[in-house]
């Protein structure tokens, strides 16, 4: 619907980073056996992706596939395609035990661009981010909430958390983004 | 007096003046300086007073390790207490005042504590203030607190920000002398991720002061060359003002970064925390001079001598003209001859062993310094400053045999490795006959999560006395903690320097060694505390054995320097009490953090609006532009009320009572949990999750549900739907969504793991409204989409569809008694769904209602609510909920400890009614008392109150309680005497809980 | 702070990214069960000086429940395995043996 909006209509802030949320993301949860045929067929059909192994993220034409954990996958589509995402996935996994569920509304995405936007992160997240590369996934926490985040390229982490706290989120970037603090200048 | 020499200063330039303030005297000092430096160039020996005594105290040493010259820096939003001047960079526009003193510096009242010091012996307090209790409030601690403490507490708040960084690596390096510098050439070499960090601005540490070549190149051209090297490293991170503040568990180390002390406000954080993980640490942190215990050692001017010789080479600063050098060891003369270079006076060195036969002692003779071996100070003579020393036998009790006319007096009692970070994670010491010191045992390193040891010592740190063996140690140190952390072999040779010869030194703890009562009384060992020989003395005959209970009784060690002077000094005082050996004594504790960091680096970010997370709803926003009050619920905030302008909070929950009964209210439900159960064995899980039946719930249906602990108690309830054959949607309470999921998750993993299910959190993806009332079915078919009628969609059911072009789903559940809908839709149309409902509700009298007026509606129909009626000791049964708890099932969770004796106890107090005789409210939380008094000979208890409110529809007040026998006792009278002072008693009559429409006619529409 | 493997994410993970769980391996008693076999799985925990198996759920990374071996006076961790298992893996007993030769071994 045209009324639907992200937690933060993709407010941005120009710090030594730039931090902008990414407005409305379509994201689906798909729980089950992640070494089945069937999870791997919804999950190609659904993004073009190939599945990934432990702690990546693939890419395909319509998306892209994250390893939550070993039995569930994070899909990121259009946020209009994702319901049908759900309803296709659930009915070509209906002879597997499977759960897909859109939690698109459920999160609030930010992209964190720069050269140290991995240092940016490093001052909320114990997670060893100077590793992080493209096609990797790693789940932690910012400051006092989870987050997941992984590089769309080499100079932009994108950061996913809950929508109730996307304020806190984009306040705890903005903070750690705000020029003067940067760790190497 | 000190001053600034005209000459010399390795570290300060000359060039670039900076003016500072102490005690509103305008100074000024050079850049490079420390606030010490350029207070002792101006001839500001005098810095504060002791804790204790109020004595004058001045600078005694030159880094961290200063106990006495503490002050107030800064103003207003930048005040902060307790700072050490020695660690404090200058910058222009400093202002700093000294501490602990009344009125002046100079002249101190609190000093009649000096002269009554024989009356404040160790354990004064404790063996003082013992009785009466009430004293303790009212005199004895008002009187010790305005007394005894340091510097003030700021009024304002921190107008700097702060912040943590996460940093991984291989191998951190604590310390940037040559000997951390050494450990970074190897590890850097090996290839591995190397991190340096160095607690003051400028690397080298303190060899370039003492002198010495290294590959043939002066110390300071080397460190140069050095630096050099390893800046060009990309896997080496160098840093200074940065203090390794702890080692902790499994590689863990703090690096506290002291990014803006030296510039504050030009938006830089001030401090940063770093908190690292790494797999080896190598500690670099040198070693600490020991004073020496002599009559009068506390006197101003009397101070370490490297510090001595620190200020002079590094700051171009001379303490004073005539400086008497009192010594157990060959560096002491290093302190002479750089003062006889710079064109000082050294009248004598007081050398304590019986000979003084070392290469530094002849160059000192051959310098022309006059050298008396065998010999000690008697007495310091002066108040606020050294005026001259009387000089004795050490072997002797201290008859004087001379007296020497002096400004400053430099005493060195041998050097201690600094080994925090090796004993922070439990590094063991071994006692070093030669050094007189404790140094890390290399054999009992603190071991990490692989059982391996992680930390390292390198260099004077690790009791390597010499630049020859503090180098040789450090670059084996470095190589060992990289190779350790998988970095290659590392061929290429360290740096050298030639091995000197030094005479070994004596170990001196009492000065002479057998001076009298008087003279030991005048002995300081804790600068900052005011602890003297004679205190431990006294502490050892009055029973102390243990250095930890020592240390308490005391206050030995126990100020803001930890001990760092006076830890050896101490132990070896009492050892030598107790008639036994050093190591037997044993050191105290030492913990993190190594000198104290800042409140706001601990608390990083999280301070202001990110103190902590603070969960919003789509609706949100329109809440607080509604003018809500908002109250806290877990994380969330919800809407207490919607007051309207000139309405207190009470009239317009009131307000929204009525309407919502009389016309149509909506409520922010968003923040209710709802989990997703899906699988084959899904309901299998819900009968046991649940204390109710679940599995048999049909498709389209609705049941209110309690869940319980395995203990028994109540922990959460709500409505479950039943969504398809294999999926429920689970309600929980609004704070419980997270601890339900993860509950549900625990049971799933690690004991029904065979079981087919998956269960999801929803909570967030959809925005939920209650839309309750008499016009609610109105609202809803005014924005038409679906059918809602009574027939279509009874009570407890729910259906799927559209609402005003939203796709939703729609609940006919209701926790106020009234016609209610819940409706769910995507988050992301959640606030365009509630303005619709606003809009559309407007003819029929929509009004937005807030948390508490839903506590009244579900109070005035009886309903529990989790956190009221229960607190994690009730049960359902004694809630009266034994129809939600099923008697078919074998098996839920909590229902074996259901069983348990304690809780079919009919004694257990049950849920009633209460309403009071007068129609007044009972206070929160009232106790209803009964018969006798109980073996504390308080009054009996029979019941307390667990929800209480004002009915507006009922126009009385109204409560519930758990009440012993309650049920059994309707009708029956009650007395709940008041706490508020009045000494008053509410009386309140047993009824039945539900209080309103007790047939339920009004929500069954 | 301590650092454990999580055996399915595969990542070191920092404590603060996880949740303890107090001793592994519990026998849950339910209806039926004797008082004292009740009592025991409700409220007695071993808390040994030295070799201990927790229960930790990585929380803020895959939410995941796993078990550690580990020692309560070293904080060495011997390993860590999945939860879905009534008792610790064979070579992970003998590896904690070899190591500690006076261990009394698991259960």
């Amino acid at each position: 619907m045209s009324n639907a909006v992200s937690a933060l209509q993709g407010e941005s802030f120009d710090g030594y980073c730039k931090v902008e949320e990414a407005g409305l993301v379509g994201m689906i949860t798909l729980r089950g056996d992640l070494a089945s045929k069937g999870v791997a067929k919804a999950v190609k059909a659904a993004t073009g992706a190939a599945m990934p192994g432990q702690g990546e993220i693939t890419q395909g034409a319509k998306g892209r596939v994250g390893w939550m954990s070993p039995d569930e996958l994070l899909l990121i589509v259009d946020h209009g395609d994702a319901p049908k995402v759900v309803e296709t996935a659930t009915k070509s996994l209906a002879k597997e035990n499977a759960l897909v569920v859109n939690v698109s509304d459920a999160r609030a995405v930010y992209r964190v661009k720069g050269a140290a936007c991995r240092e940016v992160i490093a001052k909320l997240a114990p997670a060893d981010m100077s590793v992080m590369q493209p096609g990797m996934l790693r789940r932690s926490r910012i400051a006092q909430i989870p987050a997941a985040f992984y590089m769309e390229d080499d100079e932009t982490a994108v950061l996913v958390c809950f929508r109730s706290v996307a304020q806190y989120a984009f306040d705890l970037l903005k903070d750690a983004a705000k020029p003067g603090g940067e760790v190497n200048p | 007096m000190s001053t600034r020499l005209a000459q010399g200063g390795r570290l300060i330039d000359r060039s670039k003046p900076k003016n500072f303030t102490f005690n509103g005297k305008r100074m000024k000092g050079y850049e490079g300086d420390t606030l010490a430096a350029a207070l002792l160039g101006e001839d500001q020996m005098l810095m504060g007073r002791s804790f204790k005594y109020h004595r004058p105290r001045g600078v005694v040493a030159s880094g961290a390790e200063e106990p006495n010259a503490l002050v107030n820096l800064g103003q207003g939003e930048r005040f902060e207490p307790n700072q050490r001047v020695t660690t404090t960079e200058l910058f222009d526009g400093l202002t700093c005042t000294s501490q602990n003193h009344w009125p002046s510096l100079e002249f101190d009242v609190g000093v009649v504590n000096n002269y009554a010091a024989r009356f404040l012996p160790a354990g004064f307090y404790y063996k003082t203030f013992m009785a009466p209790a009430a004293a303790w409030k009212h005199v004895f601690e008002p009187v010790i607190r305005k007394s005894a403490g340091l510097g003030q507490v700021p009024t304002e708040a921190d107008a700097d920000r702060y912040e943590h960084y996460y940093h991984h690596t291989d191998v951190v390096i604590i310390g940037g002398g040559v000997a951390g510098l050494a450990s970074a050439l190897a590890a850097g070499r090996s290839g591995a991720k190397v991190l340096v960090m160095e607690q003051t601005h400028h690397w080298g540490g303190r060899a370039p002061v003492d002198g010495g070549e290294i590959d043939g190149q002066s110390v300071d051209a080397w460190i140069d060359a050095t630096l050099a090297e390893l800046s060009a490293m990309e896997n080496v991170t160098l840093r200074t003002r940065m203090m390794g503040s702890g080692v902790y568990d499994h590689g863990y180390v703090l690096g506290y970064e002291r990014v803006a002390d030296h510039t504050p406000g030009d938006g830089r954080p001030r401090h940063r925390l770093w908190r690292i993980r790494t797999k080896q640490i190598v500690t670099a942190t040198g070693a600490i001079e020991r004073p020496l215990s002599f009559a009068g050692n506390d006197i101003p001017g009397v101070m370490l001598a490297s510090a001595v010789r620190d200020y002079a080479v590094n700051w171009g600063v001379s303490i004073g003209d005539r400086t008497v050098v009192v010594t157990n060891n060959d560096d002491g003369y290093r302190t002479a001859l750089t003062l006889k270079e710079a064109g000082l006076d050294v009248p004598v060195v007081l050398d304590a062993r019986s000979e003084a036969t070392g290469p530094l002692a002849e160059a000192a003779r051959a310098a022309g310094i006059r050298v008396e071996p065998g010999r000690a100070i008697a007495k310091v003579h002066g108040g606020k400053r050294v005026t001259g020393v009387s000089i004795c036998l050490q072997a002797g009790e201290g008859s004087a045999l001379e007296e020497i006319k002096c400004d400053a007096v430099a005493m060195s009692g041998g050097w201690s490795p600094v080994v925090h970070m090796w004993s922070h994670c439990g590094g063991k010491l071994i006692w070093d006959e030669a050094q007189a010191h404790f140094r890390p045992d290399p054999n009992r390193a603190p071991t990490s999560h692989d059982g391996e040891a992680f930390v390292v010592t390198a260099g004077t740190a690790s009791g390597a006395m010499s630049l020859a063996a503090t180098l040789e140690d450090a670059y084996a140190a470095g190589k060992a903690a990289a190779k350790a952390a998988g970095g290659k072999a590392v061929r290429k040779a360290g740096p050298k320097a030639d091995a000197e010869s030094e005479q070994p030194m004596a170990p001196v703890w009492i000065m002479p060694q057998g001076a009298s009562i008087k003279k030991r009384m005048k002995m300081w060992l804790d600068y900052q505390n005011d602890v003297k020989v004679s205190d431990v003395q006294l502490a050892a005959r009055e029973g102390y054995e243990s250095v930890e209970h020592t240390k308490r009784y005391t206050t030995l060690g126990m100020a803001t320097d930890q001990g760092k002077l006076s830890n050896i000094n101490g132990l070896a005082v009492l050892s030598d009490a107790l008639d036994q050996e050093i190591p037997t004594t044993g050191t105290t504790t030492f913990r993190p953090p190594y000198t104290p960091i800042s409140f706001g680096a601990i608390a990083g970010e999280a301070r202001h609006e990110i103190f902590q997370p603070i969960r919003r709803t789509p609706m949100h926003q329109w809440h607080e532009d509604a003018g809500a009050y908002m109250e806290p619920v877990g994380h969330w905030r919800r809407p207490y009320c919607y007051a309207k302008p000139g309405e207190t909070n009470e009239q317009a929950v009131h307000r929204e009572v009525l309407n919502t009964r009389e016309n149509l209210g909506l409520l922010d439900a968003s923040t209710l949990g709802k989990l997703i159960v899906k699988g084959p064995d899904a309901g299998k899980f819900m009968d046991m999750m649940y204390t109710n039946m679940m599995s048999n719930l049909a498709v389209g249906k609705c049941r209110y549900g309690l869940m319980c602990s395995e203990n028994g108690f109540l922990s959460d309830d709500g409505v479950v739907a039943r969504i398809d054959e294999d999926t429920w949607l689970c309600h929980t309470t609004s704070g419980g969504a997270d601890r339900i999921h993860a509950w549900m998750e625990e049971w799933l993993q690690t004991e029904w793991w065979d079981w087919k299910v998956y269960v999801a959190n929803v909570t967030e993806q959809l925005a939920q409204v209650a839309v309750v009332g008499p016009n609610a079915r109105k609202v809803l078919e005014k924005l038409g989409g679906m059918d809602v009628s009574k027939e279509t969609l009874p009570f407890m059911q729910w259906k799927d569809g559209t609402i005003g072009g939203f796709d939703a789903r729609v609940y006919r559940i209701s926790f106020s008694g009234e016609l209610s809908y819940e409706i769910a839709v995507p988050a992301s149309q959640g606030r365009a769904f509630w303005d619709a409902l606003l809009e559309a509700g407007e003819e029929f009298g929509v009004m937005p209602y807030g948390t508490e007026c839903l506590h009244i509606m579900r109070a005035e129909k009886g309903f529990i609510m989790i956190g009221d009626e229960t607190d994690g000791t009730v049960i359902p049964q004694d809630l009266g909920l034994n129809w939600a708890i099923s008697k078919k099932k074998e098996d839920f969770l909590g229902k074996r400890a259901q069983q348990r004796s304690h809780m079919t106890d009919p004694n257990r107090w049950k849920l009633v009614g209460l309403e009071t005789l007068d129609g007044s409210v009972l206070p929160d939380g009232a106790y209803a008392v009964g018969e006798g008094n109980n073996v504390h000979g308080q009054r009996n208890m029979i019941g307390r109150v667990t929800s209480t409110y004002y009915s507006p529809t009922l126009k009385k007040g109204i409560a519930m309680g758990l009440v012993l026998h309650g049920p059994d006792r309707m009708g029956e009278v009650i007395s709940f005497p008041t706490v508020d002072g009045s000494n008053t008693v509410v009386k309140a009559r047993i009824c039945d809980p539900v209080f309103y429409d007790k047939d339920g006619e009004k929500q069954n529409v | 702070m301590l650092i454990l493997e999580c055996p399915y994410c595969g990542v070191m993970a920092d404590e603060t990214d996880l949740h303890g769980g107090g001793e592994a391996h519990l026998k849950r008693f339910g209806p039926g069960s004797s008082d004292d076999d009740f009592e025991t799985y409700l409220f007695h925990r071993a808390n040994p000086k030295g070799v201990h198996f927790e229960r930790w759920r990585h929380v803020s990374g895959c939410g995941k429940w796993f078990h550690a071996a580990r020692n309560t006076m070293t904080l060495e961790v011997y390993g860590t395995y999945p939860a879905q298992t009534y008792e610790p893996p064979k070579e992970l007993v003998a590896k904690i043996k070899k190591k500690h030769p006076e261990w009394g071994g698991w259960k």
